[in-house]
């Protein structure tokens, strides 16, 4: 018997070359998620609050790594292609680990005052950024279903965090059911490039794919995949859940969701456009094209009737995913341009958005609402706050030199890039498009700036320490980013098709 | 020489950021230190004004054709922008512009700060709005130009709407939203002219250069030329996109009036001669008989809706419509003689229009209104103010022997002769149709005259005690008065310096035209 084993045991079984390195920093989150959540078991109750320090050194820690795979350089493959650490997926590591510390340092009050459990909170939003984070690597349909389900599924909890709220109840219930649904539909999709294509792979799907002709079939798994992810982007038409959510949500969520998650469905419809479903650019234009436009002109005529911030944070949200599926509009037309624009932006918006919702949350601590009129004359009692938020509304509206200006640029360069009818139109819809958003960002800017208090209180607003941390890191990015070259380098850095066009 | 090569590598860059400074020092000042704040912003644009002078001193005024205290820095590379910037013939009376109407501002506000106060942030919005300026004017790639001809959005649309009239918000936003749609356009054509261009560079010159030399086709370059023409038409504005300035500038501040009618328009026709015509000189030759046609049909609806308001600012405000139609169909003609006349025109508008608003402010301060009717007998209340509202309105009527005249005037003669490839007749017919114009403005300024200065104050006024010109006033008028006199007499100061630019630009149209 025990010989048998050892005839097992010494049967040549090759384990997979793991780089441990390339799987460095996805480990370091899996680390400290697993010590804030046995950290949680023992601590007391008055203790607690060591769990978003743990938690945000933890998601800085993840950071080394990822440096030091950027000065090593060099792109590096793991488990048969599924996984790539190439600089795509470090910059957009970075992004997801940046936007999550902000993320922990937004909720560190909102968390500990409220009266929701902590330890699971930071537990499950630590296991939601491990998704992102491999998502940004996955180049295979398997792993980028598990990230997606695995950054997907905690992220249901947290929506739902505010559970004595039917608000909240709705938010959870809202975008769990929205969610499963669009991974049905995803996984259909999925299913069928495997039929077509005999791999899993995203490299040997676009091999399969490139028949030089229209298949139906292709065409019908192209459409699901990509209805799939529109869902988790809130493009419009499958943005329904996301005004209710944002709403629902506590505001660290809405944050994370409308940054994060946002950002880590486009990281997979990026990979999959640009990638794996290349040689069927033919599909996937005009449904992009549809999409961008019915996003970004829904999103801002809608945000326009809004008079709750978070609502219209959610409906801008909409339109700016909008502008950031523009570049896909014209992939294969415009060689590398496509995901440089498209990762310049998502990194620019990262900034601008947690920025506004910061703010959001700041002023909601002495208001306590996240009504628009209830920002009514706050440059008087809270100048720094009003400044800050201006700042963050125009650039979010693309008014120089505020970064978001740079994110519209590279999205309308990308697209005159390719020098169609359909790419001019599409232009012209962006630059009306861009004057509507102002309407709706401005007039937050004019009740903070223009109008009085609306019950007349002056007194300062507190805002914590996290709070503050949380403002200079997106106060800072979103002035540098708009002046330097900071953020297009790092798009640049991130594009890796070989060939770009000028 | 040391101090000279300083000046050559970092004399422009510091003028433009040095405002900018400024407002980040101010920032750190706490609010209710308002003497101090109204300190550090004299003196920022003093300062500013300063380097400004060293600069145009320094300028070599024998080659005003070229570009100097030239910087090409790399910026942005990956989507091939550059940090370049110089001064020419045509930067240099808008830059001396801006630099003496700014500190002036300044002056002008020190103890009236319209309500709600709040000096702190009205300076510091002052100084932001400073650099745009001064950068568009001496911007040279077109991103860099593009960022801040928008940079003086925020301020202005903060300044109209904290610190304006009854109707500020729907003005400001107004304002906001008509300039921004053209600019959204603006960009467009100016990422399309970037590709058509080759797509390796933003800079006004090689631009110019690589589209000359490659053959763009008739209406890609009609296409283009029309999305700059929104984006510049809108700021000047041409009729019919007017709508947005007699808000705007109604119900402005006085110092906003007075920046927006002296510098923020002037954007819109720089923009024309320094990258619509240099780049795209096929197409301005299609457009210049459309361009011309809104100038004058602008030159006479301004006219004629001057005639018709009640308000005094709100005649100023539609006085820009036609007088800016005066530098467009100047700009219209292709001419050396025409643009030569348009830079006059718009130094000359600077000065007149915003000490127009100037003295519009001082009058609403003591009479609590704009209103022609109730006001009357000013040169008995207060004869210096009265005198000096004469002396503007003469000067803006085109009067010869002030400046206003070497913007009017040669801007009609011009359109006798108009350049290569354009029709005679019809730019004959705006000729007269402008001389027309000029006709209404001495009516409808007179009138205004006859009716705010002459004649005896109204009852509600006559016991009301109506001080005269304060000093305050006279630090931030006497410039300008003098200026507009100076000018008026020797209109060789701004010729000279355009001239050469103007005719190199006239010359490059023609010769791409083959005429």
């Amino acid at each position: 018997m025990l010989a048998t084993l050892g005839q097992v045991a010494q049967d040549p079984f090759a384990r997979p070359a793991v780089d441990w390195h390339a799987l460095a920093p996805d480990l370091v989150v899996v680390g400290v998620l697993c010590l804030v959540l046995v950290a949680d078991l023992f601590l007391p109750e008055d203790r607690k609050a060591v769990l978003p320090s743990l938690a945000g050194l933890g998601l800085l820690g993840a950071l080394v790594p990822v440096l030091t795979l950027a000065v090593d350089g060099g792109d590096r493959t793991l488990f048969g292609g599924a996984y790539a650490v190439d600089n795509f997926a470090l910059v957009l590591k970075a992004l997801f680990l940046v936007a999550g510390y902000v993320t922990v340092l937004l909720s560190t009050n909102y968390i500990a005052e409220g009266d929701y459990a902590e330890g699971e909170y930071y537990f499950l939003l630590l296991s939601s950024i491990l998704g992102m984070t491999v998502m940004a690597s996955a180049r295979d349909l398997i792993t980028i279903f598990v990230a997606l389900e695995m950054l997907s599924i905690p992220a249901y909890l947290l929506a739902g965090w505010r559970k004595r709220d039917p608000k909240g109840n709705e938010a959870g219930v809202k975008y769990y059911l929205m969610g499963v649904f669009a991974t049905g539909v995803l996984l259909y999709g999925m299913s069928l490039l495997y039929g077509v294509a005999g791999t899993t792979q995203l490299s040997g799907i676009a091999e399969a794919l490139a028949t030089g002709e229209s298949v139906p079939v292709i065409s019908l798994a192209v459409v699901f995949v990509v209805a799939g992810f529109a869902f988790k982007v809130s493009a419009v038409p499958f943005h329904t859940w996301a005004p209710d959510t944002y709403e629902g949500a506590p505001t660290p969520v809405t944050a994370f969701l409308s940054v994060s998650s946002k950002a880590a469905g486009f990281v997979a419809l990026l990979q999959l456009v640009v990638i794996g479903f290349a040689e069927q650019a033919e599909v996937v234009r005009p449904l992009m094209w549809a999409l961008a436009v019915l996003s970004m002109t829904i999103g801002n005529v809608v945000a326009l009737r809004q008079t709750n911030l978070v609502r219209m944070l959610a409906y801008s949200g909409i339109s700016q995913a909008g502008f950031m599926l523009a570049p896909m509009a014209v992939v294969g037309q415009i060689g590398g341009d496509t995901l440089t624009s498209v990762v310049t932006y998502l990194l620019i918006y990262a900034a601008m958005n947690l920025g506004a919702f910061t703010v959001v949350m700041a002023v909601a601590r002495k208001t306590g609402s996240a009504e628009i009129p209830s920002f009514g004359g706050l440059i008087n009692y809270a100048p720094s706050l009003a400044v800050l938020m201006t700042v963050f509304l125009f650039s979010l509206a693309g008014i120089p030199p505020l970064a978001g200006w740079l994110a519209k640029f590279v999205a309308f360069r990308a697209v005159v890039n390719a020098d169609t009818g359909w790419a001019y139109a599409l232009a012209v819809v962006m630059a009306v498009n861009s004057v509507i958003s102002l309407a709706y960002y401005a007039n937050v800017a004019k009740e903070m700036w223009m109008n009085p208090a609306p019950d007349g209180d002056q007194t300062p607003v507190r805002v914590p320490v996290s709070l503050t941390a949380a403002l200079t890191i997106t106060g800072v990015l979103t002035l540098a980013f708009g002046v330097t070259q900071w953020a297009t380098e790092l798009g640049d850095m991130a594009n890796f098709v070989a060939s770009a066009v000028p | 020489m040391d101090n000279n090569q300083f000046l050559t590598d970092w004399g422009l860059t510091l003028m433009v950021f040095l405002p900018l400074a400024g407002a980040l020092v101010m920032m750190l000042i706490p609010r209710t230190e308002e003497v101090t704040h109204k300190w550090v912003a004299l003196a920022v644009t003093l300062a500013t004004a300063g380097v400004g002078a060293a600069v145009i001193a320094d300028f070599d005024y024998g080659a005003t054709d070229t570009l100097q205290f030239a910087v090409n820095e790399s910026w942005i590379d990956v989507i091939h922008s550059r940090y370049a910037i110089g001064i020419d013939g045509l930067s240099i009376p808008l830059v001396a512009l801006t630099l003496l109407l700014t500190p002036l501002c300044v002056v002008y506000s020190w103890n009236h700060f319209p309500e709600p106060r709040n000096p702190k942030a009205f300076l510091i919005l002052l100084l932001v709005l400073h650099t745009g300026m001064l950068g568009t004017f001496v911007a040279q790639d077109l991103i860099l130009f593009f960022v801040f001809f928008e940079i003086v959005l925020l301020p202005m649309y903060f300044l109209i709407g904290v610190w304006g009239g009854e109707q500020r918000q729907y003005a400001a936003i107004k304002f906001f939203l008509f300039t921004l749609f053209g600019s959204a356009l603006m960009i467009v054509s100016f990422l399309a002219l970037f590709f058509v261009a080759g797509g390796d560079t933003f800079v006004i010159s090689e631009l110019a250069q690589r589209v000359a030399e490659s053959d763009v086709s008739r209406w890609t370059g009609l296409l283009i030329f029309g999305g700059m023409f929104m984006g510049f038409g809108i700021k000047v504005p041409i009729f019919p996109f007017h709508t947005w300035l007699p808000d705007a500038h109604t119900q402005a501040p006085t110092v906003g009036s007075v920046i927006l009618a002296a510098v923020l328009l002037k954007l819109g026709t720089y923009g024309f001669v320094r990258v619509a015509l240099p780049i795209l000189p096929e197409a301005a030759v299609e457009w210049a008989p459309i361009i011309g046609a809104l100038a004058v049909v602008g030159i006479i609806y301004g006219a004629l809706a001057c005639l018709a308001q009640t308000d005094m600012k709100r005649l100023i405000a539609f006085s820009s419509v036609a007088h800016m139609g005066f530098t467009m169909l100047g700009i219209a003609t292709l001419t050396d003689f025409g643009l030569n006349a348009a830079v006059m025109g718009m130094v000359a508008h600077g000065l007149i229009t915003g000490m127009l608003f100037f003295i519009a402010g001082s009058v609403k301060e003591r009479y609590h209104t704009l209103e022609i009717r109730r006001l009357g007998g000013i040169l008995l209340k207060a004869p210096r103010l009265g005198w000096i509202l004469g002396f503007t309105a003469m000067a803006s009527l085109g009067l010869p022997g002030l400046a206003g005249f070497w913007g009017e005037f040669p801007a009609i003669l011009s359109a006798y002769e108009p350049g290569a490839g354009l029709s005679q007749v019809t730019f004959r017919i705006y000729m007269v149709v402008a001389a027309i114009g000029t006709v209404f403005a001495a009516g409808y300024l007179l009138w205004l005259y006859q009716r705010t200065a002459f004649g005896t104050t109204t009852e509600e006024f006559e016991n009301e005690d109506i001080p005269d010109v304060t000093v305050p006033e006279w630090v931030a008028w006497a410039p300008m008065l003098a200026l507009i006199l100076v000018i008026g007499i020797f209109p060789n100061l701004v010729f000279r310096v355009t001239d050469d630019q103007m005719t190199s630009v006239a010359q490059s149209i023609a010769a791409a035209v083959g005429g």
